[in-house]
């Protein structure tokens, strides 16, 4: 045992005497929560707009005063012919045209009607759709207020309520998704790097040939990591909390047991990456791509995973975070207790265990 | 020796480098003459790595005057790199080339022209019996070979002096009997030979050797010199008495 | 420069005998490809909508119709209980639950006016917010259809005014979003190869001791950093080349603009990011430092560049640290030249912003590249 504690401290050791890495490592999660918090939004802002107002007339001034002065937009350029449109658009700064049509005003006056187009820029559909949204809404509620003496009869009011997430806030969606994404990257990266590159340098036969067992190996490296991942489990947690406004309306015990399971998961991944090859580069190309990749888009972090085709969905079912990303988002957000979440547990349970099982396997055939 | 009147072809003076408060090289000054096989003897961390480097254009050093082949190290390093060639402690050839593929590339940044390289590297195969093998990668060759072919792609160039560090470490005693060949064979075509080695046996295959303590040239003379001098059996005493004795080593060792 | 071309030819030979490029190069961009563009998808379909009709009047189950009838959503389940609806949002089978009340023909008849209610897991707010926009636009038009019925309102007589928005999506009419994706996974993929590889490749010699054989052979700097540079940008090009064949084979993306303005882009994007991974090897003192530098700059880069979302939607200060973000920079050019077909004439300022950059970082890593060693 003692020899073990001795074996465990060098492993801390030589973490912590890496300033960089560590500083890397506990630097990324805030990074990334930061980005994520203040950067990623739903919401635009300064988006560079063009006028083609081929009526000048008071009411297409008002409209415009209106659309600029909400914030949203920024007049890049004034245009005098449609046939500007193009060019402002392929030189990147205007990403909509508000078109006005000729005699604006004395068409409202008289026939009740008059057109504006809005021209979207819609290399970038969604941005398109959200600035097109926002400009009828700017212009919808012009003709609202202009109406406002004849009140619509027979009104359908749709109240809404934002169930979980009363302000819509981003928070509550990356919260989660980043701690399934820095979690695997630090466990599952970290461990296979550490245990190939011991098997690169030799040093790994020296182990094997010492009076350690080869679990106790393997746990001594682990336990480094793991402590480091629950740190970073707690601390975007408290950032996500404090920060971000992310309740924790379940049990916070509960909340860290699931960060627990999960961390051993990507531990018994990260071993099992360290079990099929010999070098430090592969390993890390298979943790970064194969990790990586699945982690951030099939998981359901960023893009719901009900949009995309059959196929790709049952792939979706095979990605550990997929699951603990709905642990966590329902032990926090709903407040639900194990009852509810039992069944994603046992998935995870599953996985670590068949994990470590190959890996297991895998590592006694190479000392026979 | 009647080399007095000829300029010597490294020329140290007063060679200091430091690292932080940590002294590498103290004060070291020597000649070393054309077609001399110079050797470097000392302990590990005796400061031997950080002198070649120094000679070899690859760190400056923080006070000293230093020529290598002539030129000036603190200004002139492309030139002497043009001149010397140099073969590292660490296996410098590329493991995932081929044998050919190393020379060529050595040859080429050399600037030899292609039918030199041709012509020199099938002879330079033939002779360390390698044609077999001309196209395996040198990754999958055993370490004696690759010692052999570094060294032989060091001085492929034909530079004027060559710079071995601890060139045999690692290596089985037939193997560096065969590798001496290869540095006697260079020094009688006229390359200088400025080799450093903690093995004293390879000392007796010098001409002259100085021994490095702690960063200082304890003594520099030919091998049998040094045996009589210090009246012991071999170079290896002669180290073990001036490394336990450190009385014995004179302030100025004559150069 | 005979120098340089044994450089190359060393490089290449030692590029193409390791096992693990070749799948790097050619099977990681159609892997990407497919699954990111796939996956990454905004477009809301089949939300999962839970009906509490407490009314079920003709009026009510008109509305139900409605949603039924949109592509957007799906109708997972009914029920006269609210608490059961909620308890399925909670399991996370419902996406929005629609409540309409007991009375909400009698309100709308009567008092003019009658509530419907929506609720949202709004867990996801795009989600939710999209999925509101899309349930209120349904809701208002067949609000206008029955006023118009009841009234029997005839055109232009009403003195209501009101102004006819037409939006009209250039360049992608359809909104589609896989031609957003695509140009932006052929960006990332250039500069997984310009960043990753070289930097990568150079850790490599100075921990196999051979950098120190080449510094004291004359090689000048310049002429190993030429040497280390070429082979990756011409990989990267092969690449972009590569995954534009995909992606016009699978995805039909458009090409509009000139393909020699996009290979120059790309060729000035990779000497600025080629310059960055050389820069952060002379830094890292171990290739895992290496890789763990390099990875956390593309993921901060990555997410900042406007890949996923726009940097529209990017508070202020967010889009001034872009200035120095060479992923956004070349996002941004390769959608407008692919999509909206943009020359040099269009882009000068940005392209003049990538030779800065580029020119900074490879002088600096050419500087900083002999003092390490």
């Amino acid at each position: 045992m003692n020899r073990f504690l001795g074996f465990v401290r060098k492993e801390f050791f030589h973490i912590f005497r890496d300033k960089q890495t560590l500083l890397i490592l506990f630097g990324m999660p805030i990074a990334q929560m930061l980005i994520f918090g203040f950067v990623i939004s739903n919401e635009i802002r300064n988006v560079g707009i063009a006028i083609l107002d081929q009526s000048h007339d008071v009411v297409t001034q008002k409209i415009t005063d209106k659309i600029l002065s909400s914030g949203y937009f920024l007049l890049e350029y004034k245009l005098s012919s449609p046939d500007e449109i193009e060019q402002v658009f392929r030189g990147g700064k205007v990403k909509e045209v508000v078109v006005f049509e000729p005699q604006f005003e004395r068409k409202l006056a008289r026939t009740g009607k008059a057109n504006v187009q809005i021209i979207a820029d819609a290399s970038d559909a969604n941005l398109a759709n959200l600035i097109s949204t926002y400009t009828t809404g700017i212009i919808q509620d012009y003709v609202n207020r202009s109406n406002a003496v004849n009140p619509v009869p027979m009104r359908i009011v749709p109240e809404v309520r934002m169930v979980y997430n009363e302000q819509l806030r981003g928070a509550f969606l990356f919260v989660p998704g980043i701690m399934a994404l820095i979690l695997v990257l630090i466990s599952a990266l970290m461990t296979s790097i550490s245990i190939t590159r011991e098997k690169e340098m030799g040093t790994m036969e020296i182990l094997l040939v010492s009076p350690l067992k080869p679990i106790q190996i393997i746990i001594g490296k682990v336990v480094p990591y793991t402590a480091l991942a629950f740190i970073n489990a707690v601390t975007i947690l408290l950032l996500g909390n404090f920060v971000f406004g992310v309740p924790i309306q379940g049990s916070v015990i509960l909340l860290l047991l699931e960060c627990m399971l999960y961390i051993l998961l990507a531990l018994s991944l990260g071993i099992l990456i360290s079990s099929v090859t010999d070098n430090q580069m592969v390993a890390m190309m298979l943790s970064a791509f194969a990790l990586m990749l699945p982690v951030i888009l099939l998981s359901g972090f960023i893009f719901p995973i009900e949009n995309m085709p059959l196929i790709l969905q049952w792939i979706c079912q095979l990605m550990p975070p997929k699951w603990f990303i709905i642990i966590i988002k329902s032990i926090m957000l709903k407040g639900a207790g194990i009852g509810y979440i039992w069944k994603e547990t046992l998935i995870l349970m599953g996985m670590t265990v068949l994990f470590l099982t190959i890996s297991l396997k895998k590592f006694k055939i190479r000392l026979e | 020796m009647k080399m007095e009147n000829r300029q010597p072809i490294i020329r140290v003076r007063n060679l200091v480098k430091k690292f932080g408060d940590f002294v590498a090289n103290d004060n070291l000054s020597f000649d070393v003459q054309r077609g001399e096989i110079f050797g470097f003897l000392g302990a590990n961390g005796a400061g031997k790595t950080t002198a070649i480097r120094i000679l070899c254009g690859l760190s400056k050093p923080t006070s000293g005057e230093i020529s290598v082949a002539g030129f000036d190290v603190y200004h002139q390093t492309d030139s002497i790199k043009r001149n010397i060639g140099y073969m590292s402690q660490k296996f410098s050839l590329y493991e995932d080339l081929t044998v050919y593929e190393n020379i060529r590339f050595y040859g080429g940044i050399y600037g030899m022209t292609f039918r030199e390289i041709k012509t020199r590297a099938v002879a330079l195969i033939e002779k360390l019996g390698l044609t077999r093998y001309r196209d395996t990668l040198i990754g999958s060759l055993p370490l004696g070979w690759k010692q052999k072919l570094a060294f032989s792609v060091a001085i492929f160039h034909q530079p004027k002096i060559v710079f071995l560090d601890e060139p045999t470490s690692g290596v089985d005693p037939v193997t560096r009997r065969q590798f001496w060949g290869l540095i006697y064979e260079a020094a009688h075509n006229g390359i200088t030979v400025f080799v450093t080695t903690h093995y004293m046996d390879e000392a007796e295959y010098c001409d002259r050797v100085s021994i490095m303590v702690d960063g200082r040239i304890a003594a520099l003379d030919t091998p049998a010199q040094l045996i009589r001098t210090y009246g012991t059996a071999n170079i290896n005493d002669v180290f073990i008495k001036l490394a336990r004795n450190p009385g014995l080593i004179p302030a100025e060792v004559q150069i | 420069m005979r120098t340089i071309l044994f450089l190359l030819q060393k490089e290449f030979l030692q590029i193409f005998r390791n096992r693990m490029m070749l799948p790097i190069i050619f099977v990681l961009p159609l892997v990407q490809l497919i699954i990111l563009v796939n996956a990454a998808t905004m477009e809301m379909k089949n939300l999962k909508i839970f009906i509490v009709d407490q009314d079920l009047s003709v009026t009510s189950r008109q509305l139900v119709d409605r949603f039924a009838a949109s592509p957007f959503f799906r109708i997972s389940s009914r029920s006269f209980s609210l608490d059961e609806a909620g308890e399925a949002m909670e399991r996370g089978k419902t996406d929005i639950i629609l409540h309409i009340p007991a009375n909400f023909e009698k309100d709308l008849v009567r008092e003019n006016r009658a509530e419907v209610q929506f609720l949202f897991n709004a867990i996801n707010g795009t989600v939710a917010g999209i999925g509101y926009g899309y349930a209120a636009s349904i809701t208002g038009s067949y609000n206008r259809e029955i006023i118009a019925k009841w009234y029997q309102i005839p055109k232009g007589v009403i003195a209501q005014q009101s102004i006819e928005v037409r939006p009209s999506f250039w360049y992608n009419p359809e909104l589609n979003y896989k031609v957003f994706m695509v140009p932006a996974v052929l960006a990332i993929l250039v500069t997984i190869i310009g960043a990753f590889l070289s930097g990568l490749n150079i850790m490599r010699e100075k921990e196999l001791g051979t950098i120190e054989q080449i510094n004291v052979t004359p090689i000048r700097k310049h002429q190993f950093i030429i040497g280390k540079l070429v082979p990756f940008l011409i990989i990267a090009l092969v690449e972009l080349g590569f995954g534009l064949t995909i992606g016009k084979i699978l995805f039909d993306i458009p090409i509009n603009g000139s393909l020699f303005v996009l290979f120059v882009t790309a060729a000035i994007y990779l000497m600025t990011i080629l310059g960055l991974g050389l820069l952060v090897s002379t830094l890292a003192r171990t290739l895992q430092q290496a890789i763990f530098i390099s990875f956390f700059f593309m993921i901060v880069f990555m997410m900042m560049s406007g890949l996923f979302t726009s940097v529209e939607t990017m508070p202020n200060w967010a889009q001034n640290i872009n200035i120095i973000n060479p992923i956004a920079y070349f996002m941004k050019l390769v959608r407008t030249i692919l999509l909206k077909g943009s020359g040099f004439r269009d882009i000068y300022h940005d392209i003049i912003a990538l030779v800065i950059y580029g020119i900074a970082m490879l002088s600096l890593a050419t500087w900083r590249y002999r003092k390490t060693v």
